[in-house]
């Protein structure tokens, strides 16, 4: 089971003066399981790629392979594979569009022509992950707050029982605690659920804290592929592209330049605080 | 797949047709019009062609790139054409049951595409060489007469400039709530007329809801910089008449003369 994108390219606007490489020659493999954290700049090509995962953008050359199977090969259900993955886009709660919140997850499952209680089992199960509490399933969507209306767009998708999700930026605009509250049910899903999850983000403590593996997308090409230790030891590359290792990043190696001895691959702080503290330890024996 | 409108999008090269003053353009293309409705004879329609042809070359945008704008217009096209065909009384050549072809309905039917091809071509020489606020600055200036009669010349300027901005970011939008139902399973092309609208309510929902939000936040962005209607209002770009426009006007002269001669003489 697993994702293996090959040698993709996409052009924009082909034959025309707006003509534009949006993907550049794009390979890598996800297996199953992973927690994937795609970074990049605006404009970088991450949102194309991941429209590309479950087929709403056709690479202008190069294959995708979703569990072995070409998915540009003639016949190839294009539905099919896109409740097996998961596409959650960015600002989700713009898509919502029935009278109640459980009406609108529905939708979903009801597209995949399941039967009415297995459709409603499913909105049930998808709502309950999301940790949308019952008394809103009645209510009409557009009642609830950002980070509600959020959480049951991602629900919509998850319904669909999908064995890989992505999603485009699902903290972007909510308020601390939102995010916190989204990312940890991200968390436990991966977990429990056993989901695949590719997670497009801005921020690098969120990657840095739930992903195991990061890909860096730079002007429509991969640039780095890795554990976030990897990645974010180069640091200062990721600097000229625009983007940032996660601040504790930062301060670990400002530590080692003042010759404190701490690992110079600490990429969250909760390892950092753990290291810190052996070290005291250590030091005031 | 909604990217193909091309009829009021603008085209960014750099020609003498995209210098020109936008108010030059619309008297062009109201030039244009009028005399593909005056050209009577064959004669008439050559000089057409290589007025819309020179324009064409002028305008460096790919033939390619405006020829996609009839695509809108097919339907439209074929009904006029056949029934021009079949239904002109004249000398017949031959007939299907009731449907006859005559020569006098083949040369109308010919006239009649040809007339609503260059129309389009025309129109869409014009928004692919003008950004839409350019557009909009000469209709308020050419109308300019009219605020005199009380006409509200400047609130529908810009009613008209905020709607031809809108237009790419609600196509956008139209995609990206599309994608996002199709992410979850919809089906926007399958299916007889009453499903196919049915399925449309995912879509139409979403993009009202974002048309208004969209509305309410540039209403209050225009009162935030403390908008309040064309009174004593300035422009950044006042528009001037330069000599290439003074050259087209004369163009312009010309063309219409010999269609309006060769109208009379034929």
């Amino acid at each position: 089971m697993s994702i293996k994108v090959e040698n993709i390219n996409y052009i924009y606007g082909q034959g025309t003066a707006f003509e534009q490489y949006a993907l550049k020659n794009v390979s890598f493999e996800i297996t199953d399981g992973q927690f994937v954290g795609l970074i990049g700049h605006t404009g970088s090509g991450k949102s194309t790629l991941i429209q590309h995962l479950n087929g709403l953008l056709r690479a202008s050359s190069g294959a995708i392979y979703y569990n072995g199977e070409n998915i540009y090969a003639e016949g190839y259900d294009m539905r099919a594979l896109r409740s097996k993955v998961g596409l959650v886009f960015q600002y989700p709660e713009h898509q919502l569009f029935e009278v109640d919140v459980f009406s609108d997850v529905c939708y979903g499952p009801k597209n995949q022509k399941l039967s009415q209680e297995e459709v409603e089992a499913r909105a049930r199960f998808a709502l309950t992950q999301v940790g949308l509490k019952e008394k809103y399933w009645k209510q009409s969507p557009f009642e609830l707050s950002g980070g509600q209306k959020r959480r049951v767009a991602i629900a919509g998708v998850l319904a669909m029982k999908p064995d890989v999700l992505i999603l485009d930026e699902p903290t972007a605009g909510l308020d601390p605690r939102g995010r916190e509250e989204i990312l940890d049910q991200l968390a436990r899903l991966h977990k429990e659920q056993k989901l695949t999850i590719i997670l497009v983000s801005h921020s690098m403590e969120d990657i840095a804290r739930y992903a195991d593996r990061i890909i860096v997308m730079n002007h429509g090409e991969k640039m780095y592929d890795g554990t976030p230790k990897e990645v974010f030891h180069h640091y200062k590359e990721l600097e000229k592209i625009g983007l940032a290792a996660p601040q504790i990043t930062y301060i670990v190696h400002r530590l080692r330049e003042n010759g404190v001895p701490i690992s110079d691959d600490i990429t969250t702080v909760e390892e950092a605080r753990t290291a810190i503290l052996d070290l005291i330890r250590k030091g005031g024996r | 797949m909604l990217r193909d409108i091309t009829l009021g999008q603008y085209y960014p090269v750099d020609s003498l047709v995209h210098r020109l003053d936008p108010r030059t353009k619309l008297f062009g293309t109201m030039v244009f019009i009028i005399s593909l409705f005056l050209a009577k004879g064959v004669a008439a329609y050559v000089l057409a062609t290589c007025f819309l042809l020179a324009a064409i070359r002028l305008c460096k945008v790919p033939f390619s790139f405006m020829v996609r704008g009839l695509r809108s217009i097919v339907i439209l096209l074929l009904i006029s054409v056949s029934f021009n065909l079949f239904l002109t009384p004249g000398e017949e050549i031959f007939h299907i049951g009731f449907l006859k072809l005559t020569w006098e309905g083949l040369r109308t039917a010919a006239f009649m595409g040809v007339r609503l091809i260059y129309l389009v071509i025309g129109c869409s020489i014009m928004t692919l060489t003008t950004t839409p606020n350019e557009l909009t600055d000469g209709l308020e200036k050419s109308l300019g007469i009219f605020k005199k009669v009380g006409a509200p010349v400047h609130e529908v300027a810009m009613m008209m400039s905020i709607a031809l901005r809108f237009i790419p970011i609600l196509v956008e939008e139209t995609d990206k709530i599309m994608k996002a139902q199709m992410a979850r399973g919809a089906d926007f092309e399958s299916g007889n007329v009453i499903q196919k609208a049915k399925s449309m309510i995912p879509l139409l929902v979403p993009l009202f809801i974002s048309a208004f939000r969209r509305a309410t936040d540039l209403a209050m962005a225009m009162e935030a910089r403390c908008y309040h209607g064309g009174e004593g209002r300035t422009k950044m770009k006042p528009l001037h008449y330069a000599h290439r426009d003074r050259v087209m006007y004369a163009a312009y002269a010309v063309y219409l003369a010999a269609v309006v001669v060769l109208r009379m003489v034929l």
